[in-house]
């Protein structure tokens, strides 16, 4: 069950079962939708920008544990940030969760996103994982549009 | 007189399924997956093929290969020849009265597209079509379009808890008004048994054709269009143990004669000129262009297989295999079963507590165990039991009681990583 334990860290399994961030959020004023049909995954990011800053995220939905997981530690992750690190931030996560990267040559930007390195075993998986990544890069683009992963 | 010692005979019953023998025929079923052997419950999504349909498809290429009804020569005579003589072995199949009754098609979507788009045209504003809550998006989406171009209506039968067929409400929905009636035979989300030959009888009561989606019946039940008395019967040919890419549109000949084509091209004219295009005579007027013949010979030996097994033997083996899983699954108190239908069919969807059904799939994977996960293309009777995905195991008759077990023990691993 190596593979397995990989993919289902504990911090993944913690943030599935009590997800952060997980509400609407008042104040927002960027929001976006995404959707994974494969699974029929749904999510709405909120999004409070100001400045060019993450001020304030949150999320809401249904999906499997690697999304949900992922959704949570991205709002963990990206509170406070500006857009172009929120960006970069992506980029490495996207490395990370492909295989593209080595999982090491990151992991001080990553920090504690490096949870998901499970991910690139599980190739039909890297969809869960950046579902809501997806849908926050549509939110700061202001594109009120239904993200899919299709 | 010398004894003759053989390998102790395994208990099978006489006249039961040896289920030991099939799987023998199936190569696929051999392998093992991720370091374990394969249990594959994926049957509602395309079943494996025995040897014997690999083997005439492959030989179909290596020997007989020519584009068909055109050729004088040898070859072109051979292919005609084969791919018509599946035609026979489907007609005989289905008990359909002709072959002019059996139309190849891309599988069952493509079967309903066709009524859709051809049968449709006669419909009218205001004219209505009757399905159901559990339809596969096949079944729905081909009259949602039927009904954009023609201002008909689209009436949806609801279901019961169960996820059986609401039959007084159909009957309420049945008027003067209803042209249409297109139902599955059986529910590939449920594996709820529809009661096929009532709904007919009550459409055609109505003055309605009636369309039937055999796509998850095909492989299960044995099936008689002329005793269901249906209008179309859909189904495609890689459920049934056949290849990928050919499917069968049954039609009453004279609803076919009445009929426009489909599509236009070859072999469906029979005289072309700019000015006047004759129509080829059925089945031909529905087969534009070069077909999938391999596929509609290897359909032929699939249909053929699976004769030579029983249908009823297999709906009786399938039944039991069916209970087994049924009491299996329900014996672990965090499973709910979504479709629990008196009339069911080699499905079992259901839903894990606290564990989404892709991270289910994910888990039994390395397991070995193929199991389907999502919305099985049937997003409304997700919605109506209020889930959006399901786990789901889709048996065969090649699946077996100790790979149900396999099945049970990889749900409590999924329990354990999730607890």
């Amino acid at each position: 069950m190596s593979d397995l334990q990989e993919l289902y860290q504990e911090v993944i399994l913690d943030h599935n079962r009590r997800p952060r961030n997980f509400q609407v959020l008042e104040d927002a004023n960027r929001q976006a939708e995404g959707y994974n049909p494969l699974c029929g995954d749904k999510i709405t990011v909120y999004l409070h920008l100001q400045d060019d800053v993450v001020r304030d995220i949150s999320f809401q939905g249904a999906g499997c544990a690697i999304s949900k997981a992922s959704a949570s530690l991205m709002t963990d992750s990206v509170k406070g940030k500006t857009r172009a690190e929120v960006e970069a931030l992506f980029r490495r996560f996207h490395g990370l969760v492909t295989g593209e990267d080595d999982p090491e040559s990151a992991s001080v930007e990553l920090g504690k996103l490096t949870v998901f390195s499970g991910v690139s075993e599980f190739p039909v998986r890297v969809k869960c994982a950046s579902l809501a990544w997806h849908t926050l890069q549509a939110a700061l683009k202001g594109e009120g549009d239904k993200v899919s992963t299709e | 007189m010398s004894t003759v010692t053989t390998a102790p005979a395994r208990a099978v019953p006489p006249g039961a399924l040896d289920v030991e023998r099939i799987r023998a025929d199936f190569p696929i079923l051999q392998q093992r997956v991720r370091g374990k052997p394969l249990v594959y419950l994926d049957n509602a999504a395309t079943s494996q093929k025995p040897r014997v349909v690999i083997d005439t498809v492959s030989r179909y290429y290596l020997e007989e290969n020519a584009n068909i009804h055109r050729g004088v020569h040898y070859l072109s005579e051979r292919a005609t020849r084969a791919y018509e003589s599946a035609r026979g072995r489907v007609q005989r199949f289905l008990n359909a009265a002709d072959t002019r009754e059996i139309i190849y098609t891309r599988g069952t979507t493509e079967g309903i597209n066709l009524v859709a788009a051809s049968y449709g045209r006669r419909l009218r504003a205001g004219d209505e079509i009757v399905i159901s809550w559990m339809e596969h998006h096949s079944n729905i989406v081909p009259w949602q379009l039927l009904c954009e171009q023609t201002g008909a209506v689209l009436r949806v039968v609801p279901i019961n808890d169960d996820g059986e067929l609401g039959m007084d409400e159909y009957a309420r929905l049945l008027g003067p008004r209803t042209k249409i009636v297109a139902m599955s035979h059986v529910s590939n989300a449920l594996g709820t048994i529809n009661p096929v030959r009532e709904i007919v009888a009550m459409a055609h009561e109505a003055g309605a054709v009636a369309l039937l989606d055999g796509a998850q019946a095909i492989p299960h039940l044995p099936v008689d269009v002329r005793e269901l008395g249906c209008d179309f019967y859909a189904f495609s040919g890689h459920k049934v143990y056949g290849p990928t890419g050919i499917g069968i549109l049954y039609g009453k000949a004279e609803l076919l004669e009445a009929m426009p084509p489909y599509q236009g091209g070859g072999d469906m004219i029979s005289s072309v000129s700019f000015e006047k295009t004759l129509y080829n005579t059925l089945p031909h007027k529905f087969e534009a262009g070069t077909p999938d013949i391999a596929g509609a010979v290897g359909l032929g030996a699939a249909l053929e297989y699976v004769e030579g097994i029983g249908r009823e033997r297999i709906a009786a083996y399938e039944a039991e295999l069916l209970a087994y899983a049924t009491e299996a699954l329900s014996a672990l108190p965090e499973v709910r079963l979504i479709g629990t239908a008196h009339d069911k069919a080699s499905v079992l969807s259901f839903e894990l507590e606290g564990v989404h059904p892709h991270d289910v799939g994910t888990i039994l994977d390395r397991e070995g165990i193929a199991i389907r996960t999502g919305n099985h293309c049937a997003q409304p009777a997700m919605e109506r039991f209020g889930v959006p995905a399901t786990a789901r195991a889709s048996l065969a008759m090649y699946n077996t009681r100790q790979e149900i077990d396999v099945l049970a023990a990889g749900l409590h691993k999924v329990i354990e990583v999730f607890r």
